[in-house]
């Protein structure tokens, strides 16, 4: 079956990310496709690659990257919410003068359209809010 | 058949009279996150409105996590997160409360 | 896009506090553009995203009242309020800025049945 998940809340207040992590983790591992994560509103932040985890904690980032790694997945980050978050990749950091772009590798920033694709094209979207 | 997600406890009383009222015969609940505070024994009455059709789980890592497992009502199954992608696929839709 | 899924959205946060009734707008106006059909249903505390004579200005905020007139226009015209939640808050569709559909908490149900997929904000 082809699962995509939206993500809404922040990885840092809210279990929500965490809780969608092993929701992928376990649907791949039963045999079914991820079709895409549509990372939304303050779920955006989990994409910024100056994100310093604690020792001692899950490092959520790069348990993402590495699950996209595996399993080639698409992990969509809402431009509109990434932007104006501070998570830029470097095309962005170039259109608004910054320094630098920050987008970690495996992450896409991408609109809204990234996600009614995934809605028309999904047996299955589940939200993970908070 | 829908199955509703439910991550907010029952302090959100507002919230879980409102997917109450949105439950239909065959749907199953899953509390996950704090929404398994909701599973306690205690607060057993707060689920006595649904049909004895609908399946009531509770998320086998949030009530460990929250030291809890022993204390849930006889209503509650408890699913692990393989039992609770099968609800997603098993259903035909899911909602998320939160 | 392969087919056309229905998506319902149902609103329950207030506006202006908090983000989501606009991150549920931009959801809503996406997928109409995408051709999807797509219904809204505000309950609770978010009916007052509906309400007339917002004036935001002071707080320096977008008029969401103005963004959700517009939906017409996105061929958004399948809009339900739970009737309930009017009454609790001392209010009446007259109220509101848009011509909706008012519904029984206990109805909410069928929307879900309706729709192939249902988001939440």
């Amino acid at each position: 079956m082809k699962f995509s998940l939206v993500i809404q809340a922040s990885p840092f207040s809210h279990q929500s990310t965490a809780t969608a992590f092993r929701f992928a983790q376990t649907l791949l591992d039963e045999g079914h496709e991820l079709f895409r994560v549509f990372f939304y509103a303050e779920a955006t932040l989990i994409a910024n690659n100056q994100i310093c985890s604690p020792q001692g904690e899950a490092d959520l980032p790069q348990q993402w990257q590495t699950l996209a790694e595996e399993h080639q997945l698409d992990l969509v980050v809402c431009i509109a919410a990434a932007v104006k978050r501070g998570v830029i990749d470097d095309n962005e950091a170039k259109r608004y003068e910054k320094a630098s772009g920050n987008l970690r590798e495996t992450f896409e920033l991408s609109g809204l359209g990234q996600l009614a694709e995934a809605i028309a094209v999904s047996d299955r979207v589940i939200t993970f809010g908070a | 058949m829908t199955l509703h997600i439910l991550n907010k406890s029952p302090s959100a009383d507002a919230l879980i009279k409102r997917m109450l009222c949105a439950i239909e015969d065959g749907d199953a609940i899953i509390m996950i996150e704090d929404g398994v505070l909701g599973a306690l024994d205690a607060h057993q009455g707060l689920f006595s409105s649904i049909p004895d059709n609908v399946a009531l789980f509770a998320l086998e890592a949030d009530l460990e996590a929250r030291g809890i497992t022993s204390r849930i009502s006889e209503q509650v199954s408890i699913a692990d997160d393989k039992q609770f992608v099968v609800l997603c696929s098993d259903m035909d839709k899911t909602v998320s409360w939160y | 896009m392969s087919e056309k899924k229905s998506v319902l959205i149902i609103n329950q946060k207030s506006p202006y506090g908090d983000a989501a009734a606009r991150e549920s707008l931009d959801i809503a106006l996406t997928c109409s553009i995408f051709e999807m059909p797509v219904t809204l249903l505000f309950c609770g505390d978010a009916i007052f995203q509906l309400l007339k004579d917002q004036q935001p200005g002071k707080i320096q905020q977008k008029k969401i009242e103005a963004m959700l007139s517009a939906l017409p226009m996105y061929d958004i015209t399948e809009i339900y309020v739970e009737h309930d939640s009017l009454i609790q808050n001392g209010l009446t569709d007259e109220d509101l800025c848009l011509p909706v559909t008012l519904i029984d908490q206990s109805s909410i149900s069928q929307l879900i049945n309706l729709h192939d997929t249902v988001l939440t904000f």
